[in-house]
């Protein structure tokens, strides 16, 4: 298949889709990481996040549609506000669903999807009846349209770029809150051993909320980011919520290094082998060896050596 | 094997009488009462739905009472119909029947994608017989293969649930993808004839109706028997505290692998009944979304109850079909609401409610001496799988080493 092309097409071609990997990738860890906490961390399954994320980039599309409409003077720099506003709402979602719902089945790992399902059609439905059907887009400011040409047939988009960086910085971000805080080393502790966390006097209860909202929180940066690269439907969330539980899954539930890399080699896979298949046959191949190798080793790429 | 005190009240249930006369309630209704009282549309819209019942069936014993959540079991009912659908789609595509087309003989949806020849999975199903042994063991074999990488490797709880939920999504993905072979994702239709048979007039449709409410029976009554032998009493125990099953000498991973092959088998039957029944077979009883409603037709009925499966899956049809015609949107937001309220305010279900509230009133009405109040109120509690570990993440890790 690759006798068709000459060498220089093939460079040119590697890294066009490598790049669109790239764009995939950074899709995938602003969403892994979010769930990498909840899921990883706190082993609540979220199958709303989807929606949490889609959540952030309906108020993304809202900001946009405000700025352009009063503050047309600032347009140029309104995703910074939506990107806090959108974190700052989904994680107050997140904190009133993790009160109402997510506490009464700590002990129930298994029926936090069942009712996180229930929650997530719950959302669609509201979204479909609030913004309709039909997907909807934002007008990127001026400074991030266009592209850049690296060579004459190798160009990447500038707003790809963008988000790549952002994707770098709130992971860098996570990290240093995960090992460095006081809420990262208390989440932490709470997940090793909470009787013992809640025995030297640290709130778990609230841990687990702050934990939880955060995670949404990020949940919606990463659907600000979103609105970057693609459109926003109603389900689009659910296109997602299959190949982010993988990627956490097959990176190690536990570790953020993990969810990074295995979202590296998921997005890489599944976008060089889509311009050699079809599009629907790369995603089956690429699902299929990662279920595979989990199957060789349930416990991911990456895990932590903990005595249970 | 109970070793806990919580779970007397569960090995009561298993070893006390079976109470025949609410199987008989429940025969009485789907075989005088629904008969008799619809009209041949609306009984074939209980036939569809009795079919969703076996996959229910299959996850009352392998969720309920083995705790394995699988969120794939659509691809079991999706491969069970998929097999007599292509056995019947041959039938419907005799070289006369498909004389216009450009090759005649193949299923017209193979003509449209330029196909010239059968491919050669479809060949056998030219006979009967492989498909009904095809039906059962296709899924049963995939389920195998499944059970036999997850369960010796003690894959369990939440990990065997994401996983067989990527399985659902690869399938439809693979089904959607390969329309040339599958029919795509209108999937597999205009299914006349079965054995020369005109399975769609109403006649054909009461035969089937009965045959399928008949082999349900058969289902439940096997489910039954599993629940209340030794094997039963085993998956309850591993639900539990499988470890200790384990250190006791008993080869987990085979009964899991087990129960999970019943339950595929079970949901291929329905599979299979559903095709005849309605007609067609497409990849959207395959994927995740019907998938995860069969887990909440079985959770509304009570996880732990094989009639309350029957039930629940009745119901919550009935209500999605009478709401979704009057108020398409309401129904979503009811749907939602039914997965979180039988969550969290009564995860035994309708058989729980009846155990806890409506039993008790009636055996107070008949029996005044005899009642204990007590035994099924721990049955209700003794149903919440309990972490006694302080966290719930480290106790459904896969790789606990012992």
């Amino acid at each position: 298949m690759f006798a068709d092309y000459t060498s220089s097409e093939l460079t040119a071609i590697f890294a066009m889709q490598g790049f669109a990997g790239l764009i995939l990738f950074s899709v995938f860890v602003l969403m892994a990481l979010g769930l990498a906490i909840i899921f990883g961390q706190m082993g609540v399954i979220n199958m709303a996040h989807g929606e949490f994320m889609i959540l952030g980039a309906y108020i993304t599309y809202l900001t946009s549609q405000l700025f352009s409409n009063y503050l047309p003077g600032l347009f140029d720099g309104y995703f910074f506000v939506a990107m806090l506003l959108a974190f700052i709402v989904t994680a107050a979602l997140g904190a009133l669903v993790e009160w109402a719902m997510i506490r009464h089945l700590y002990k129930r790992p298994l029926d936090t999807l069942l009712a996180t399902w229930g929650l997530s059609l719950i959302l669609q439905q509201l979204y479909r009846t609030v913004f309709g059907a039909r997907e909807v887009g934002v007008s990127l400011p001026d400074w991030l349209m266009g592209s850049y040409a690296i060579t004459d047939i190798i160009e990447v988009p500038i707003n790809g770029i963008f988000v790549m960086a952002l994707t770098i910085m709130i992971t860098i971000g996570v990290y240093l809150l995960m090992q460095k805080s006081r809420l990262g080393k208390q989440t932490r502790a709470v997940v090793q051993n909470r009787a013992m966390a809640g025995a030297v006097g640290i709130n778990t209860e609230k841990v687990d909320r702050y934990t939880f909202a955060l995670g949404c929180g990020i949940a919606g940066i990463a659907g600000s980011a979103f609105t970057m690269v693609g459109s926003t439907g109603p389900t689009a969330g659910q296109l997602y919520i299959v190949d982010t539980f993988l990627v956490v899954v097959f990176g190690g539930a536990s570790s953020l290094l993990g969810t990074v890399a295995s979202a590296f080699t998921i997005s890489q896979a599944q976008s060089t082998m889509e311009f050699f298949l079809s599009g629907s046959m790369a995603k089956v191949l690429t699902l299929l060896t990662v279920v595979g190798i989990l199957m060789l080793r349930p416990q991911g790429l990456f895990s932590l050596k903990v005595r249970r | 094997m109970m070793m806990l005190s919580q779970l007397s009240a569960t090995a009561a249930q298993n070893t006390s009488k079976v109470d025949w006369w609410k199987y008989l309630l429940l025969a009485a209704i789907i075989f005088i009462v629904l008969p008799l009282s619809l009209d041949i549309f609306r009984l074939n819209l209980i036939g569809k739905y009795l079919t969703y019942a076996f996959v229910a069936i299959g996850l009352v014993l392998c969720w309920g009472c083995g705790g394995i959540l699988s969120l794939g079991q659509g691809v079991f009912f999706g491969l069970g119909g998929y097999c007599m659908a292509m056995f019947l789609k041959l039938e419907a595509s005799s070289p006369e029947a498909t004389a216009i087309q450009s090759t005649p003989g193949i299923p017209d949806f193979m003509d449209w994608n330029q196909l010239t020849e059968l491919p050669w999975f479809w060949q056998p199903f030219d006979s009967l017989a492989f498909t009904l042994v095809a039906v059962i063991a296709v899924p049963v074999l995939f389920a195998f293969i499944i059970g036999v990488a997850m369960f010796t490797r003690r894959v369990g709880g939440v990990y065997f649930a994401i996983i067989t939920q990527a399985i659902a999504a690869i399938l439809t993905i693979l089904i959607i993808g390969q329309q040339g072979y599958t029919g795509g994702v209108n999937g597999i239709t205009d299914l006349r004839t079965f054995l020369g048979w005109d399975i769609r007039t109403e006649s054909a449709q009461y035969l089937l109706y009965f045959v399928n409410a008949v082999l349900l029976f058969a289902c439940l009554f096997i489910a039954l028997y599993i629940k209340r032998c030794k094997l039963g009493r085993l998956l309850v125990a591993m639900r539990e505290k499988e470890d200790r099953v384990r250190f006791s000498g008993y080869n987990v991973a085979s009964f899991k692998i087990f129960i999970f092959c019943v339950g595929a088998a079970f949901a291929a039957i329905g599979g299979a009944m559903f095709t005849l029944q309605v007609g067609f077979m497409s990849p959207s009883f395959v994927g995740i979304v019907p998938s995860i409603e069969m887990v909440i037709f079985c959770a509304v009925g009570g996880r732990l109850s094989l009639l309350g499966a029957v039930y629940g899956t009745l119901l919550v049809n009935l209500a999605k079909t009478s709401f979704s015609e009057s108020f398409p949107q309401l129904w979503l937001f009811a749907m939602g609401a039914l997965f979180i309220g039988v969550v969290l305010a009564f995860p035994d279900g309708l058989a729980g409610l009846y155990q806890s509230y409506i039993q008790p009133w009636f055996k107070r009405l008949f029996k005044p001496k005899a009642s204990k109040p007590d035994v099924p109120k721990q049955a209700v509690q003794a149903t919440e799988p309990e972490a006694d570990s302080a966290s719930p993440s480290l106790k459904e890790s896969p790789n606990a080493p012992a």
